[in-house]
């Protein structure tokens, strides 16, 4: 790149003028990504201990296990994940269309009050008891509604931003982030369908009843993995790694491919989470082979997160961030290989209903949601603030190994458990009685229960780490971190 | 922006020529095991949607695989090979099953099954009861009798049961609540009854509670505290204490009485599966007689 300090005095021919990016209410969305992290990551660690030592219910119907198990999943889902998408999706399309915010800061902090209102609103009430009973679409109808607002608003200024980018071609970061902001729309419309008791009242009935509500629910819920857990995730991949590796997109024909096929075959595998149940037998076939078909699609984006790194591996000893977002990777294609494997209605026969479940579900969240979002705000934090760097890599590390730990903990222990349970359910004697009562599959879960919470314990901690850490970065004045830094990365060496 | 594509030095791809904030794709074509591998899974989905159901109305795959249809007849199957045994049980009175030791060893392993999914909640896996009024199935300390005609009344019928006409009764009045007894009183009472057991700690007091012990609390519990299976009436002269054997755990039983409910199992579960449960709860050690 020619310099062009030393042309200052001439006009810049070379530079293109940058806009005026928004930034403000990003900060304020990262912000409220790690305090929602936070929080949700202490709720999951109570509700383990409840798991273990049920005397933590406390005996109050506000701290029972069934209402914050919805407090925790929203928490880390929709807040903790749902802050950093949007933190991550408005950061990328303003720089990748070279375009101002449409909307401007106004709009920019309309969606940040009315998406955390929301999730007051929402969490309050699973605390109160009100809930519409479905798995991740807790949120009675006033919220939903409240919701449907915010989220509308979020098309339009996503996509208002893309119409006037100033970019001939739309980043493939950008083409998941508005998969995922168009489907969690169709999404949260379908499953919310509801008629609330009064106009007044917080009671609401949902329109499908029976086995059709069943499958509308794991349609939604299904992809509400697919679509906020996964396509959107992706776009922060698509975007971060690359960044933190310097290095170009591994495959541009396979980001078209497996971005085509990953929005189209996931919307169909929701029925594998209704495995012999009452759905016809022709609907659990079709989700179960959309899943299988998911495999490859899926393993795309960790192909192409992966294989970016190819001439930049070495970066993996010196950025803690790059060294989250990779781990991160990996744990994708872990979790997305073994969903396709238990959408197996054989292999879900043992798995449903059990902690391996819980298990798959927590490698990807803990493993590569968590993951990417720990590397994101590790990179981006310095820069929101306009800092040179973060203010300890070291720290970065110890949280990156304590998370790691207890995140084997945390998975291993589901394994074991969940395989355990389901063998013991279907156990029988030679006489052809059951082997074991459930109460007794209960007490045998009590140890790997312990080592559950134990994992979840060293997560929490990790993650408070990074807040120390981001703290510090933001805090201390550019020359300070600065320094600090330098002292923290030469002892490392001795 | 779009420039023309350039040669990348490390992998010697060339790039797609598009640039956004720094950022360049290269022209990677797509990896072959990963399009096979693709390919892979479409053609094994084509198969199992030919040979399992696969569209709505049109019944099964070739393999003519209905999944309710297959549940049933694993579940008949079942109940087919127990039958004879449960006939058998059906038929025999309790002596005879003791007697016989293959119908015996069927009870205990079936026993114990129903206990854990039926009995367990309250009495515990092993019968061990639990604090709060569930008492241990594995002692000999009976409230309402420990010969198998007697469990097997107390499984059929319950206790207190509100839906069964035959079940096992009796009322505890509330001494305190009910103005019966003023709270002096009913400390004395509970200092005479801990007595029973060498427990007392306040021989005065207990003095002052004997004469009210005689006149409201041996018409059950007898005179000297022994208990009354007629009317569920527990022992109170040993160290088993349905619902805590401490100076205030008694004062309240006195206060505010006790009253367990057991439902009743006649109705709901098998008569082979309560012949089991007999049979296993007495092979627990704590039944009396045959």
């Amino acid at each position: 790149m020619p310099d062009v300090s030393a042309v200052a005095d001439s006009p810049p021919l070379v530079a293109r003028r940058q806009p005026d990016y928004v930034e403000a209410p990003l900060r304020a969305f990262a912000i409220a990504t790690v305090f929602w992290g936070i929080a949700g990551f202490a709720v999951g660690l109570f509700i383990a201990a409840q798991l273990a030592w049920p005397a933590l219910n406390l005996g109050l119907e506000y701290t029972s296990f069934g209402r914050l198990r919805p407090l925790h999943t929203s928490a880390v889902i929709f807040a903790f994940g749902g802050n950093g998408l949007f933190l991550a999706s408005l950061y990328v399309v303003q720089r990748t269309c070279r375009a101002r915010l449409f909307g401007g800061e106004d709009a920019a902090w309309f969606l940040f009050w009315g998406y955390n209102f929301f999730i007051l609103i929402a969490g309050t009430g699973y605390l109160l008891g009100i809930t519409q009973s479905k798995e991740y679409a807790e949120p009675e109808w006033y919220a939903d509604l409240w919701l449907t607002i915010v989220w509308v608003a979020y098309l339009v200024v996503f996509g208002g931003t893309i119409l006037k980018r100033e970019e001939p071609h739309i980043y493939v970061a950008n083409w998941f982030f508005l998969a995922f902001i168009i489907t969690i729309a169709v999404l949260h419309l379908g499953n919310n369908a509801a008629l609330p008791v009064s106009l007044f009242g917080t009671k609401s009935y949902v329109a499908a009843a029976g086995v059709q509500d069943a499958m509308i629910q794991w349609w939604y819920g299904h992809n509400a993995v697919g679509f906020f857990l996964t396509a959107g995730f992706l776009g922060i991949m698509y975007y971060f790694i690359p960044k933190m590796a310097e290095r170009p997109v591994y495959s541009y024909r396979l980001s078209v491919i497996h971005f085509w096929a990953l929005t189209f075959l996931y919307i169909w595998a929701g029925p594998h989470h209704l495995h012999y149940t009452a759905l016809p037998d022709w609907a659990q076939t079709l989700g179960m082979v959309f899943s299988i078909m998911l495999w490859m699609p899926s393993w795309g984006g960790m192909i192409n997160g992966l294989m970016t790194l190819s001439g930049a591996w070495d970066k993996l000893r010196t950025d803690p961030a790059l060294r989250f977002a990779v781990a991160a990777v990996g744990f994708y294609g872990m979790a997305t290989f073994e969903g396709p494997m238990m959408s197996i209605r054989a292999v879900n026969a043992l798995s449903h209903y059990t902690d391996w479940t819980i298990g798959h579900v927590h490698s990807g969240a803990l493993g590569w949601n968590g993951f990417i979002l720990f590397g994101m705000l590790y990179w981006l934090v310095p820069r929101l603030w306009g800092r040179q760097q973060l203010w300890s890599a070291k720290l970065a590390n110890w949280h990156f190994w304590v998370a790691s730990l207890g995140i084997l903990l945390y998975i291993t222990a589901m394994w074991v458990s969940g395989i355990m349970q389901g063998l013991m359910w279907r156990a029988y004697d030679h006489l052809g009685f059951l082997q074991y009562s459930f109460v007794e599959t209960v007490a045998a879960m009590h140890p790997y229960y312990v080592i559950r919470a134990l994992g979840g314990l060293l997560y929490l901690s990790g993650a408070l780490l990074m807040a120390y850490n981001l703290w510090r970065s933001v805090s201390s004045s550019p020359a300070e971190a600065s320094a600090a830094a330098q002292a923290a990365a030469a002892p490392a060496a001795a | 922006m779009a420039n023309a594509p350039e040669r990348d030095a490390h992998s010697g791809t060339t790039t797609t020529g598009h640039e956004w904030d720094g950022l360049k794709e290269l022209n990677t074509p797509l990896p072959t095991w990963w399009l096979w591998t693709f390919y892979a899974t479409i053609l094994f989905s084509v198969v199992w949607l030919v040979l399992y159901p696969a569209l709505p109305f049109t019944g099964t795959g070739l393999l003519g695989s209905i999944a309710r249809q297959e549940a049933d007849a694993d579940h008949a199957a079942r109940i087919t090979a127990a039958e004879p045994m449960l006939a058998r049980l059906r038929q025999a009175s309790q002596p005879e099953i003791l007697a016989d030791p293959e119908l015996r060893a069927y009870a205990i392993a079936g026993g114990r099954t129903a206990f854990g999914n039926t009995c367990a909640g309250c009495h515990g896996a092993g019968g061990q009861g639990a604090p709060g009024g569930f008492p241990s199935l594995a002692d000999d300390d009976w409230l309402w009798g420990g010969h198998l005609a007697e469990i097997e009344q107390t499984i059929r019928h319950g206790i207190r049961a509100p839906d069964d006409a035959e079940t096992r009764l009796s009322q505890m009045p509330r001494f305190l609540a009910d103005g019966m007894l003023t709270a002096m009183q009913v400390n004395d009472v509970a200092e005479y009854v801990l007595g029973l057991s060498g427990r007392g700690t306040d021989a005065t007091a207990a003095a002052r509670g004997a004469p009210l012990f005689a006149e409201n609390c041996v018409a059950c519990h007898g005179e000297r505290g022994e208990g009354n299976r007629e009317l569920g009436a527990p022992s109170l002269a040993d160290a088993v204490w349905l619902y805590g054997g401490d100076k205030a755990s008694v004062v309240r039983s006195i206060s505010f009485a006790r009253a367990g409910v057991m439902p009743a199992w006649g109705a709901r579960l098998d008569p082979a599966v309560i012949r089991m449960l007999v049979v296993y709860l007495h092979s627990l050690g704590g039944t009396e007689g045959q």
